[in-house]
Parts: C-alpha cells; sequence; structure tokens
C-alpha cells in the first residue's frame, strides 16, 4: 500500500467518515445530469430568496438614503401612518408656524407625498424651505420650479421614464413639464410645488410629514423630548432621523414580511420536490446497492447517514450556485430594465437561505430515506 | 472432522407468504458445520437452498428452530440484532458479485471493514486476503473495468475481510466461465485450507460441488442426502 493510501485510510479507532463521503460523492458523479438538475433547483430556490431579500434591502436602503438627504434632524408623522407609505395628508400646514415657535427649532419644513402607482410617490415641496434644510438641489439639468406645471425629477427617474430637463410628462393625468432633473438622494424622485399638489390631490392646506432642523445638533434627543411631552402631539410620531432611519426596515413595512414568508415558502415547496423525486429515483435505482450495504452488516442509520450527506451535499452546491445567481440576476435588472429596482447583495442572508435550502432539501429526503432504511436485504439484493 | 461444531441447525422451519399461499420453505432441517469444513449444498429450485443461505446468513429470521452460529441462537434476535450479526460473523459472497459500482475495488473492500467498525491500519488480516486474491494491481479500477472472474474475487475479499466466521456463498459461479469457475473454486478451497475459512456454497453445478468437503442434497425444504466427496 502506497504512503499516500496508509495515510488517508489511517484511523487511530475514531470512525472514518473519508470513505462514506467517497461513496455519496461517486454516486452524485454518477448520475451528472440528475445531480445537476437537483443543484440547479436549488440554485433557483435559493436565488429566488435572496433576490427577493436583495431588492427589499434595495429599496428600503434608497428610502433611508433619501431621508437622509433631506438634511433634518427631527420628522414628524401623523398619526396613523407607516415609516414607508403615506397615502394621506392630515396635518394641517399651521403646525409649521407651530414647530418654529419651539426652542432650538431653527426650521421646518413640509412636505406632502401623494402616491402615483407602484412603487412612485409624487412630493410636494416648498422649494425655498427645502432649499434651506437640505442646502438644495444641485441640477445635472434646467433649475428651479418657473410655472405651476413644473416638476423637478431625480436622474434616476428621468433615466427611467426617458425625460429631460423642457420633456413633457403625464403624471395623474395632467401634463407636466420637467424644469430640471437634480441629482438623486433628496427627499425623493419627484417633485411639485406643495400648493399645486395639495390643490390637485384636494388637501389644501394639508402636509404629509414635517421636517425640523434643529439649531444644535446635539440637542436633538432633548428636542423630541419636549415635542413628545406636548399633549396635543400625542399620538404623532416623533423621530430623531436617526431614529426613523433604522425604522425603515422589512420589519416595518406593511405586507413585505408576510411576502416574503411566502416567496420562503415556495421555495422550500421547490426544494422539497426537487430532492423528493431525485433522491426517490436514486434510491429505487440503488435498491440492490442498499441491500448489498445491508447484507454486510449496514444498519437503517448507516444508509439514512449515507442519503443525508448527500443531499446536503446537494442542498449546499445549490446554495453556493443561488449565491453566486444572485449576482446574475442583479446584473440582468440592471442591464434589461436600467434605473428600475435595486437590488442589493445581502450577505448575512447568505446562510439563512442556504439553511432553508438545507431543511428543504432534508424534507425532501425523508420519505426516500426511510423506504431505503426500511428496506428488505433479500428482496433488494433480488431486486433487477 | 473432530472441530468444533461452528454452525448448529436443529429442526429448522421457515414459512412465508406468497400472495395468499403459505410457502414452507424449509421443512424442519438439520445441519451441523463444523470449523474449517467446506460443505456444498446442492439441489433443484425450490429446494430450500436459498431460504437455508438467507437464514443462516441473518438475512431473514426463522419461522421455529435453532440456528446457532458460533453459539449464539439466530432466533429471537431482533432486526437491528442480525444485522450486526452479519457485520462479523458472515461474509456473502452472490452470484451477480454484488460490487458497488461507483466505488473502487480497494474501497468495495474497504466499506465492508468501515461498516463492521474495523480500524484498517491493523492491515495483516486485509494484506493476507489481497495476496491470496492476486488482484493487488486491480485495486484502483471500478467493477465495470473489471472481469466477472476479478470482480468475483473482489466480492470473496469484501466478504471474509472481517475474519467473519463461515463464508456464505450462492452460486458464486453461476455467471462466470469454466476458466473463471475454476479460478474462483481454487479460491475458495485456498481460502478453505491455508486460512482455516469454514465455507459453506450453494450451487447447481456438480463439479462445484465436489470442491467442497460434503455436499448436501435438499429436496422440498429437507436434506435428503449428504455425500462425503472422495479425495
Amino acid at each position: 500500500m502506497s504512503e499516500r493510501h496508509r495515510s488517508k485510510y489511517a484511523g487511530n479507532g475514531t470512525i472514518r467518515w473519508y470513505l462514506l463521503n467517497k461513496l455519496v460523492l461517486e454516486n452524485l458523479k454518477h448520475r451528472p445530469v440528475r445531480t445537476l438538475l437537483s443543484v440547479l433547483a436549488i440554485g433557483v430556490e435559493v436565488t429566488m430568496m435572496l433576490t427577493l431579500v436583495g431588492l427589499s434591502h434595495g429599496m428600503l436602503d434608497e428610502s433611508a438614503r433619501r431621508a437622509r438627504g433631506v438634511g433634518a434632524d427631527i420628522v414628524i408623522r401623523p398619526p396613523g401612518s407607516s415609516v414607508i407609505s403615506l397615502s394621506s395628508a392630515p396635518m394641517s400646514d399651521k403646525f409649521i408656524q407651530f414647530f418654529e415657535k419651539q426652542p432650538h427649532v431653527s426650521l421646518a419644513v413640509g412636505t406632502m407625498v401623494h402616491p402615483i402607482g407602484g412603487i412612485n410617490t409624487i412630493t410636494g415641496i416648498d422649494l425655498d424651505r427645502f432649499n434651506r434644510i437640505s442646502g438644495g438641489f444641485r441640477y445635472e439639468s434646467g433649475g428651479p420650479f418657473k410655472g405651476p406645471d413644473d416638476i423637478i425629477v431625480d436622474e434616476f427617474y428621468a433615466t427611467q421614464n426617458n425625460l429631460k430637463a423642457g420633456s413633457m410628462h403625464e403624471l395623474l393625468n395632467r401634463q407636466w413639464r420637467v424644469a430640471g432633473v437634480v441629482e438623486p438622494g433628496k427627499l425623493a424622485r419627484i417633485f411639485v410645488q406643495l400648493p399645486v399638489l395639495q390643490e390637485l390631490t384636494g388637501n389644501t392646506g394639508k402636509l404629509s410629514q414635517i421636517y425640523l432642523k434643529v439649531d444644535d445638533p446635539a440637542r436633538d434627543d432633548e428636542v423630541v423630548r419636549h415635542l413628545r411631552s406636548i399633549p396635543a402631539l400625542k399620538d404623532y410620531y416623533i423621530y430623531t432621523l436617526e431614529e426613523f432611519t433604522s425604522l425603515i426596515s422589512v420589519n416595518n413595512v406593511p405586507g413585505l414580511r408576510a411576502f416574503i414568508y411566502v416567496i420562503i415558502g415556495l421555495s422550500v415547496i421547490v426544494g422539497f420536490i426537487v430532492v423528493f423525486m431525485a433522491m426517490y429515483t436514486a434510491v429505487l435505482e440503488r435498491t440492490r446497492e442498499i441491500g448489498v450495504l445491508k447484507a454486510l452488516g449496514a444498519s437503517s442509520g448507516y444508509i439514512l447517514n449515507l442519503l443525508v450527506r448527500e443531499t446536503v451535499l446537494l442542498a449546499l452546491l445549490g446554495s453556493v450556485l443561488g449565491i453566486l445567481m444572485t449576482f446574475g440576476s442583479r446584473w440582468l435588472i440592471e442591464t434589461l430594465v436600467p434605473a428600475s429596482l435595486t437590488q442589493q447583495i445581502v450577505p448575512s442572508w447568505w446562510p439563512v437561505a442556504a439553511g432553508i435550502a438545507v431543511v428543504g432539501a432534508l424534507l425532501g429526503a425523508l420519505y426516500p430515506g426511510w423506504k431505503a432504511a426500511k428496506q428488505d436485504p433479500i428482496e433488494a439484493l433480488a431486486y433487477e | 472432522m473432530n472441530s468444533p461444531c461452528i454452525i448448529e441447525v436443529r429442526d429448522l422451519r421457515k414459512t412465508y407468504r406468497a400472495g395468499e399461499v403459505d410457502v414452507h420453505a424449509l421443512r424442519g432441517v438439520n445441519l451441523d458445520i463444523s470449523q474449517g469444513e467446506f460443505i456444498s449444498i446442492v439441489g433443484p429450485s425450490g429446494s430450500g437452498k436459498s431460504t437455508l443461505f438467507n437464514v443462516v446468513g441473518g438475512l431473514t429470521p426463522p419461522t421455529s428452530g435453532t440456528v446457532r452460529i458460533g453459539g449464539k441462537d439466530l432466533a429471537g434476535l431482533s432486526d437491528a440484532d442480525r444485522t450486526n450479526l452479519r457485520k462479523t460473523m458472515v461474509g456473502f459472497v452472490f452470484q451477480k458479485y454484488n460490487l458497488l459500482p461507483t466505488l473502487s475495488a480497494r474501497d468495495n473492500i474497504e466499506i465492508a471493514r468501515h461498516i463492521a467498525g474495523r480500524n484498517s491500519n491493523t492491515n495483516a488480516r486485509f494484506q493476507q486476503v489481497l495476496e491470496l486474491l492476486g488482484i493487488g494491481h486491480r485495486l484502483h479500477h471500478k467493477p465495470r473495468a473489471m472481469s466477472g472472474g476479478e470482480q468475483q474475487r473482489v466480492a470473496i475479499a469484501r466478504a471474509i475481510v472481517n475474519d467473519p466466521a463461515i463464508l456464505l456463498a450462492d452460486e458464486p459461479t453461476g455467471n462466470l466461465d469454466t476458466e473463471n469457475s475454476a479460478i474462483v473454486l481454487d479460491l475458495l478451497r485456498d481460502l478453505n485450507e491455508r486460512m482455516g475459512q469454514t465455507i459453506l456454497m450453494i450451487t447447481h453445478n456438480p463439479e462445484a460441488a465436489s470442491y467442497g468437503h460434503r455436499t448436501v442434497h435438499m429436496r422440498d425444504g429437507s436434506i435428503v442426502d449428504t455425500q462425503l466427496t472422495l479425495e
């Protein structure tokens, strides 16, 4: 026996699993197409999960980045609003003066947000005040509003919709002139003048969100505490910007979590079915071999061990492929639909998705494994 | 033969159900096999020789009677106990070799040791077996690259690598040509003579049967005759 072999087979009394792993590997290599398809299917399962999570993260991070881009220190939201969506404008614009009278508040800016379908919204701003709090837009082309029919869009939206300064664009059943295209990252993607949007949507004098600037950044918490103590603001959501952006997460978007669960559930079912079929055919095909192993004295546990190893290996290979494919799906989204959804690569979800794939696969291997372990050796050996 | 009795079969009966009919495969078999004996069992299909093979090998429990291997009674053993017994007490050689197709010849032999929980760096037995088989140079090949005779020699190595109390061979030359049959039978005789391996072999072939010390004839689930082989 060669030295190489000697070391490979040496066991020091501990059970050597080398041989079992080799059998698992050889079995997978024995049916390359079945193995490849199983790995591919598990890969798709993992990509489905990771792409969805990546899109959610991308969307939420983008929201948080834009919220920070406003330059405010404190955010005030009306009762009953959620972090991500603002569908109504229930706050009176009289609040602006009220807040500006509060200690250490140097500036209050009200905005109005109106949904226009999909994940897009149109935002009404008072441009002077907005420039003061945010430091002003940086125009890629064009400039500020000139008339009531003017809109300002960010470069992202402009690219997506093929717009440039001077283009006409229809929104809310109305033709708008693109006055300027600005660098993205401040509050929203589509802006109109606040009174125009208020009037157009029947919300005259109403605001959906108010941003405050504090004269001394160290006093954010103090001001928030003070505002929360005012009885009239009891039901309002008052956050420092830091608190607010930390709330922009999957958990705080209504329905998103449930949606992710549904997709994960579907993924697990896909993985389950694929592995079930693959392992079931493998067990049928190896009936004789299982009979041989049993004749040699292999226990049910030994046979099960063999199949579990094979299943876990399939799931792990599929997970690696799935992770690689998320880079592909991101590239596809960016290439085919430029400036649409942002998909992030979220490595913290890799082990989660792989874990889910492994669990789904093990569920799929349960019945075939049981069937194999229960095989009668005499019948199995007589199997043609 | 004055050697101790290694297998003791007393009034062994085995009845199994095929569909709605009870089949009495063994109807009171008595057989003693001494340590170091080479026994051939012959008989027509349906005579019960395969059932005897399966019961003695611990693949299926007897319906009644006793089967002692090395003093251990197989009657009353659970499935798990019989599985355990197969690891070290019996070695099987089948007509169709039954090697694992995805493993090399060496690994096919190794896995038997692995299943038995044996450590293969205590290698004396392994080496001895390989030398006897004369296939050392073919060990890295997979079964499909080997001739039937070579595959059967690997199967024999696998069967004896754990030093079983008895080697059970079911038509070991049934798929082989005359030349390879002779090689395999010579090998079994060598194992028996040089290593003292107890062997029970089922065969159809009278010439093959004559390699054993005794030939047991079976018919309709009973032993009808026993002949000593004349040297």
